[in-house]
């Protein structure tokens, strides 16, 4: 069953009263539970895909149904509503509040609903514990490696259990040993806990823990391959 | 975790910045509790104890102007005058002159008779009335400088030196009175006869006449026909209320309202450019990080709101802690500022009240562009430039 329906998206951007087209009629299906590793030289619009699918930025034309949302009818609010819901966000910086320890940055998403505060650190031990991260609950981004900051802003995107996370280069910023860590922990969320996962990479070996590959070029995706 | 802790977490990011900030936020709202104490005392005091039937006349010109005594039978004249007494400013020290309080030569029984709400004993009044260097005074004063009746009270003349020279005047301390009224209640009184006899110049006159009308409807009536009666004179008399006159005689050091106004106009100008700098530029470092809050589902107005919240709580907290130490620094300056009286000063509430919706204001002022900005943030463009 499809989780993911892109019809003929387009993605016009205005540089210097020039508009450039990123996006060129893109037609995507992600079923339920899939691995997606979207690849691509620079520019090619992966990002840029990316940030429509997770509701961060609107198709120019076309139809862009997530979760069986139509995100082009949603208002700012609903769609903020629906990311929270819908959608986990895993950055190639991590980007997570450098004034708050691992447990509270997890906790964050969870101020959006109505847990009580016990509740919401509950949550967010169990998903530190996913992650393997629980003897560092209380250490702030700067005390740890790129790895676990990684690692806790996986834990981030999963503790209000979005049925789909969105990765853009999640490797980016590792070493090799802390790069496979991290793929095989989006792998286990996948396989184990049913997520969908949608991750942006330029490394080949990083795209092979994917079920499928696309890649694209020049705002077009010309190419997909089953792993 | 709470919203509450996010924005304390944020202005913990840079504590010392966050703490200079607070600091002349803090700074700001001690001035502000401190002027504002000064303006409302200065403001209100005059007015406090003023009654309605009672009206106050002084040289036209300026209330440094002597009149002369002998007005007072025209003035007893005069149709609806129901009784009149006199004072006069002394000015004098007493001993090093920090301890300033009011001093007035007057008339006893008159003056008591015209002023009901200073209640004095009867032994009392008749020993001020019969000792020719009797003085009264506020039974605080008792405590406040350490007297006791049959004391002899040394003031030292500045403005009125005795006719042999002497700038001495010794007065015996022969009675207290009381009074409810703050207005009233810490003026010096001593025998005008002892004056008129023993002053170097300007004999046979007074400072300002006090007088009581029959009908309190009267009295722009009564106002106006005492000052006709002196018009064509040497010495035309503008005659007011107690109220008016009290105003216009704190009026003579400067519109001190007017001053903290201005002093303060300038306080807060400087804190809301620092405090709006402070914001503007937490907001610029923080743009990735509102970015991924948005990207977790919070939505504009919320971001928006965390923005504010930081701003009107750093102002808030400033504000409270200035207030609060402006509020036990009142006995203090009060300590330091002898000459306007043992327990003028007093911290209002309402003092406390407006400086904490001054706070509010300016918190709400500081972050209001920052917040605009945050909540208008686009998530793709802030990740982008991240």
């Amino acid at each position: 069953m499809a989780i993911i329906e892109l019809s003929d998206v387009h993605k016009t951007f205005m540089k210097a009263r020039e508009a450039v087209e990123v996006l060129m009629g893109i037609d995507l299906t992600v079923g339920e539970g899939d691995f997606v590793a979207l690849m691509g030289p620079s520019g090619s619009g992966k990002t840029t895909l990316l940030n429509i699918i997770g509701g961060l930025d609107g198709a120019t034309a076309g139809e862009v149904v997530v979760a069986d949302a139509n995100l082009d009818e949603l208002s700012n609010r609903e769609l903020a509503r629906w990311r929270a819901a819908t959608i986990g966000f895993v950055f190639q910086f991590y980007n997570l509040l450098p004034v708050l320890n691992a447990q509270r940055n997890v906790e964050l998403p969870l101020l959006l609903t109505k847990l009580s505060g016990e509740q919401r650190r509950r949550n967010a031990q169990t998903a530190l514990s996913i992650v393997g991260l629980n003897d560092r609950a209380r250490h702030k981004p700067g005390e740890l490696s790129g790895g676990q900051q990684q690692r806790v802003a996986i834990a981030r995107a999963i503790v209000a259990d979005p049925p789909i996370l969105v990765c853009d280069e999640p490797t980016g910023d590792l070493d090799r040993e802390n790069a496979e860590e991290i793929l095989d922990l989006l792998q286990i969320l996948n396989r184990d806990h049913g997520k969908t996962v949608i991750m942006v990479t330029h490394d080949p070996k990083a795209a092979d823990h994917a079920k499928r590959v696309l890649h694209l070029d020049k705002g077009k995706l010309v190419q997909e391959v089953a792993a | 975790m709470s919203n509450f802790g996010l924005l304390r977490a944020n202005l913990h990011r840079h504590p010392v910045r966050t703490y200079l900030t607070l600091l002349s936020v803090l700074v700001a709202f001690l001035l502000f509790g401190l002027l504002r104490t000064l303006a409302v005392w200065f403001g209100s005091g005059p007015a406090e104890g003023a009654s309605v039937d009672r009206l106050v006349v002084s040289a036209k010109y300026s209330i440094i102007d002597m009149l002369p005594i002998s007005q007072m039978n025209a003035i007893v004249g005069v149709d609806g005058v129901a009784a009149v007494t006199h004072q006069s400013w002394f000015g004098g020290n007493y001993q090093d002159g920090r301890s300033f309080f009011p001093k007035f030569p007057v008339e006893p029984r008159s003056y008591f008779a015209m002023f009901p709400e200073l209640r004095i004993d009867p032994a009392h009044l008749d020993a001020f009335e019969r000792t020719r260097t009797g003085a009264v005074v506020p039974e605080s004063m008792l405590a406040d400088f350490g007297w006791q009746l049959g004391d002899k009270i040394p003031i030292e003349a500045d403005i009125w030196p005795m006719a042999d020279g002497n700038r001495i005047w010794e007065f015996d301390l022969v009675g207290t009175y009381t009074t409810d009224s703050e207005g009233q209640g810490g003026v010096f009184l001593f025998h005008y006869h002892f004056f008129e006899e023993a002053r170097g110049f300007a004999k046979g006159t007074v400072g300002w006449y006090t007088v009581r009308i029959e009908d309190p409807d009267r009295a722009a009536e009564v106002a106006n026909a005492i000052d006709v009666t002196f018009e064509n004179s040497m010495n035309p008399t503008k005659t007011a209320t107690e109220d008016e006159f009290g105003k216009a005689f704190a009026a003579q050091i400067g519109d001190l309202g007017l001053m903290a106004t201005g002093i303060l106009s300038a306080v807060f100008f400087t804190v809301l450019l620092l405090t709006g700098n402070t914001m503007t530029q937490a907001l610029r470092e923080r743009i990735p990080e509102l970015a991924v809050l948005k990207t977790l589902g919070f939505g504009n107005a919320r971001v928006a709101w965390l923005v504010l919240g930081e701003s009107v709580l750093l102002c808030v907290v400033g504000g409270v802690l200035g207030i609060g130490l402006a509020a036990l620094f009142t006995p203090v300056a009060t300590a330091f500022l002898p000459q306007f009286g043992p327990s003028a000063l007093a911290f209002a509430w309402q003092t406390a009240a407006t400086g904490v919706g001054v706070a509010i204001l300016l918190g709400v002022v500081v972050g209001a562009v920052p917040a605009m900005n945050a909540g208008r943030l686009s998530i793709a463009e802030a990740l982008r430039r991240s």
